[in-house]
């Protein structure tokens, strides 16, 4: 019985039970639908095979959803527990579980794989290229992400979640204070969706340095691109570190080092500042491309050329270094005196002003545009003001002696969520709607649209801004309840009350694209948004080859110079395509490397053994395997194309 | 149209929140009984104006373009023009915001000096000087020169340089008492040094802000700002009322869990002395009278480094 007993939870609870049960019946349901329907074929063949880079982008864009919903009931039950003083709804482990999943679910696999299926969907679309540099590559790396984002989820009913918070400081999260296998499911989980991370990292620096459509110099690449380029040479940078960390906390938890330890040498703010190297710069890895995002569709729906875009493009790029240098601000409060507190507080204020620029860029877009309110045009006009809130809260936060008050308060709470809500997460809605009809040949209902926008708005308004004055008020973050003397009861039950108009405000996007598939048009054209760039130049929806014919590119707004100024995006003849052949190995070796991280969270070493050698197999595999893809005849494409035209 | 008016009074409705919320008593980080909290706290309102100034900008901006250039307003035909950028508004762009973060950089720095040295106005007092260190959950507080230690309580004399030395037996914790002075982290392998002092007698709360587990809620302290003969008064008080700490009773301490508040007489870093690596970080705060101090204590620590 010994050995089964690791598996079992430390802390079980009703919730937990039930997810087991949850999660036992959708696996069933799952597979008797698969069965029944006789779609395993069909799911092995069109998507776990696949090496489409729109249907990754898709697969991403799934697996985020379901993660925004695990990391929401997360959230929603944290404002619950706080919402009176003295409540008893959550016990402190259970909340400290939830915080610390919550963090890591919306960083890791919400945010991330959300940014991934943007940069997966568009950006060979909008270079105008066929596929990604590395097609079987890309396959493996959301394998990888998903597999480790299932890993991490089932932390929950195996086991027992992590709880040392998801920045996961030591010594709390080492041996001494962590006894459960918690933190071994950060350590190793977190580590194998990173490895599909890096490698997305540089997938698409090689796709954008070296895919481009004839003509398209690197100052002639639309926004998102540019964005794109930019996160990804951070993935580059920053995910080593992250794998580094993540290997020496494994080291620490299950092979006795002292890297992180309180005695024989260990030092634990190590951990701390090798985190926040990782760390920080992760937080622009999320930011750049949603500022992409919005330049897109800034632009679009102010029916203009995006203003400053040499600045916009510099601002990134000072971004991107600046990220790099601010790590320490992130625990100003360590002791490390008043000099190296002051260069980091520098540093970060330094970040203001590149961002400054991009949100004066996006307001004088807008000056003589012809402005049209849609609903991704709607999530950006709510962005810039809320957007801007968060970021002069963060200078304040980077004045480094004030910082002594505001650090690990409900103020910083009200800080990070108020540049990655309106930043990051409006950003990702904004394009789902955006980028909906390319998708999948139909829009999304805009009346719904829009009212989930201003209930998400009202509802983040009351959600978090009373956290500013809760944490001047001395409301420290990740208490699990305080007393009613405290006097934090009104703030908190105002943030439950915001916390729920969001909650509604997200099933809304499930009913709109319930609703909408069922009763939207799908009589709509290649280009509904009358929009300006590449990805829109193609059919809708994009067949596997994405061009018949690559564009040929004079400025960043292809489209737009071949619909105003009679660019020809497209010339000469069909000629026969090469593309990629499916693949079934990304998707197994990335079930063996669940396997490996399951067994090794738990030290069962004989399987990590077994698991390791099938790894290598599959890479010794592909090595030697002959695959030089396939061509698409000239015929095919003429019958693909007059289809599509035909529609 | 309507929705601008949406937009007005949204932003109406959470400004009305926050001046209702602070409204009520003042925030206890804005309410501060001791210059380093005073400073902070000046901070804090200096940033704030400067920022709604920012945001003012920004929202005039943004409801001016929308309500200008929205298309039904427009023409059905007019085309808007093709701008590529200009050289002086990306000047003012650029400048503008470089002032600002300048001045509050100065600002920053200045600030920095003074919360990481003794307290303005009691630079010629003899700073008190306690050892706060934290084991879950609770807070150990050691009076070296009045040979006396309470656990969870913080007693302190009003218009006298107080220097904290935090250190941790457990995770990293945050000693924080809002109302004298921002936090400061506790760790394991290292002290750290926090000034403070109290311009008047009162109560305080203190607590650890740094997450450290399971009974970390509750990781909270009472401090109790009193006049100087108070305080001795009280300190000789202890000496004639409270029982040694032993060793044993020590590490019966260091057990996980809560306590109420206890009184001891000597400390327990006269047996288990405080870490001492990595010093270096605090050159330019430590006084050289209390370099000692430490440096006689180091002993048996150094097998651990």
């Amino acid at each position: 019985m010994d050995f089964f007993d690791r598996f079992a939870v430390p802390h079980p609870s009703i919730a937990i039970y039930a997810s087991m049960a949850a999660i036992g019946l959708t696996i069933i349901a799952v597979i008797a639908g698969l069965t029944y329907f006789k779609k395993w074929g069909y799911l092995w063949r069109e998507w776990l095979t696949t090496v489409d880079h729109k249907r990754i982008g898709i697969m991403y864009l799934l697996s985020a959803l379901l993660m925004l919903f695990r990391g929401g009931v997360d959230a929603i039950m944290m404002r619950a527990q706080l919402a009176v003083p003295d409540n008893t709804l959550l016990d402190a482990q259970h909340y400290n579980e939830i915080f610390t999943t919550h963090g890591i679910v919306m960083i890791l696999f919400m945010a991330m794989p959300f940014i991934m299926f943007f940069m997966n969907f568009v950006v060979p679309l909008q270079i105008g290229a066929r596929d990604v540099a590395f097609p079987r590559l890309n396959a493996l790396s959301f394998w990888l992400f998903f597999m480790g984002a299932m890993l991490f989820n089932i932390s929950f009913v195996v086991g027992g979640s992590p709880d040392a918070g998801w920045t996961s400081y030591f010594p709390l999260a080492g041996n001494e204070f962590s006894e459960s296998v918690g933190t071994n499911y950060y350590m190793i989980a977190i580590q194998i969706a990173g490895i599909g991370t890096l490698m997305t990292g540089i997938n698409f620096i090689t796709t954008i340095l070296k895919m481009r459509a004839p003509g398209m110099t690197l100052m002639k690449m639309p926004m998102f691109t540019w964005s794109a380029l930019i996160a990804n040479v951070i993935i580059v940078f920053a995910f080593p570190v992250l794998a580094v960390l993540l290997a020496m906390g494994t080291l620490d938890r299950q092979f006795g080092t002292h890297f992180f330890t309180m005695d024989n040498g260990g030092m634990d703010m190590l951990w701390a500042n090798i985190f926040w190297v990782w760390g920080h710069p992760e937080v622009y890895i999320l930011i750049l491309p949603a500022f992409g995002i919005y330049s897109e569709i800034i632009s679009t729906f102010a029916r203009r050329n995006l203003y400053g875009y040499k600045s916009m493009v510099g601002s990134m790029v000072i971004i991107s270094l600046l990220s790099f240098l601010v790590w320490a601000h992130h625990f100003f409060t360590m002791g490390q005196g008043a000099l190296t507190n002051s260069i980091f507080s520098i540093t970060t204020m330094a970040i203001a002003v590149p961002t400054g620029v991009k949100i004066f860029n996006w307001l004088l877009t807008l000056r003589k545009g012809k402005i049209v309110f849609t609903t991704p045009m709607l999530y950006s006009m709510h962005f810039i003001p809320l957007f801007t809130l968060g970021g002069v809260t963060g200078v304040m936060l980077a004045m480094s002696a004030a910082d002594y008050q505001y650090h690990n308060t409900m103020f910083l709470v009200a800080h990070f969520h108020n540049v990655i809500i309106p930043g990051v997460v409006y950003a990702m809605l904004a394009g789902l709607h955006y980028y909906w009809p390319k998708m999948f040949g139909f829009m999304l209902n805009e009346k719904i649209g829009k009212r989930t926008v201003w209930l998400l708005s009202i509802g983040f308004i009351l959600a978090f801004m009373p956290m500013y004055a809760s944490g001047l008020d001395g409301q420290a973050r990740r208490m699990y309840t305080y007393s009613e003397a405290a006097g934090f009861g009104l703030m908190n039950m105002i943030s439950f009350v915001g916390a729920a108009i969001m909650a509604i405000g997200f099933v809304l996007i499930v009913y709109n694209i319930y609703f909408s598939t069922r009763y939207e048009s799908r009589d709509i054209s290649n280009d509904p948004w009358d929009a300006r760039t590449l990805e829109w130049s193609t059919h809708t929806p994009v067949p596997e080859y994405n061009f018949a014919i690559l564009p040929d590119v004079e400025s960043n707004e292809a489209l737009w110079d071949a619909k105003k100024n009679g660019h020809v995006l497209f010339k000469g003849d069909y000629e026969k395509i090469h593309m990629p052949n499916n693949s079934g190995i990304p998707f197994i070796m990335s079930c063996i490397f669940f396997v490996w991280g399951f067994s090794f969270i738990f030290s069962l070493w004989i399987p990590v053994i077994v698991t390791t050698l099938g790894i290598f197999g599959c890479m010794a595999l592909r090595s030697f395997e002959q695959d030089h893809g396939r061509y698409i005849s000239v015929k095919e494409i003429e019958e693909t194309e007059t289809n599509l035209r035909g529609a | 149209m309507h929705k601008k008016g949406i937009k007005v009074a949204l932003f109406s409705v959470f400004l009305t929140i926050i001046t209702v919320l602070s409204g009520c008593e003042p925030l206890l980080v804005l309410d501060p009984k001791g210059p380093q909290a005073e400073r902070q706290a000046s901070d804090i309102l200096l940033s704030i104006g400067l920022m709604a100034i920012i945001v003012i900008v920004v929202f005039a901006l943004l409801v001016y373009m929308l309500v200008k250039y929205r298309a039904s307003k427009q023409k059905p035909d007019y085309e808007p023009p093709h701008i590529e950028g200009n050289l002086w508004v990306e000047v003012i762009m650029v400048g503008i915001p470089v002032l600002i973060v300048a001045f509050l950089s100065f600002v920053s720095v200045q600030s920095n000096y003074i919360v990481e040295a003794k307290p303005k106005g009691y630079e010629d007092t003899k700073p008190l000087v306690v050892y706060a260190s934290s084991s879950n959950w609770k807070w150990h507080f050691s009076y070296p020169e009045e040979g006396i230690e309470t656990v969870n309580y913080l007693y302190i004399p009003t218009n006298r340089a107080l220097e904290f030395r935090l250190y941790s037996h457990g995770p990293i914790t945050s000693f924080w008492i809002p109302q004298l002075g921002g936090q400061k982290y506790a760790m394991a392998d290292m002290v750290t040094t926090l000034h403070l002092a109290a311009d008047v007698p009162g109560e305080f709360m203190g607590r650890n802000a740094n997450f450290s587990g399971k009974g970390f809620a509750e990781n909270t302290f009472d401090v109790t700002a009193m006049s100087q003969d108070d305080f001795d008064d009280w300190v000789k008080e202890v000496k004639e009322t409270a029982k040694p700490i032993t060793e044993e009773k020590f590490e019966e301490l260091l057990e996980p869990g809560h306590l109420g508040r206890q009184t001891y007489t000597g400390t327990h870093l006269e047996f288990s002395p405080p870490p001492t690596g990595h010093n270096h970080t605090e050159e330019s705060t430590e006084t050289h009278e209390t370099e000692s101090h430490t440096d006689s204590n180091t002993g048996h620590e150094g097998m651990s480094h």
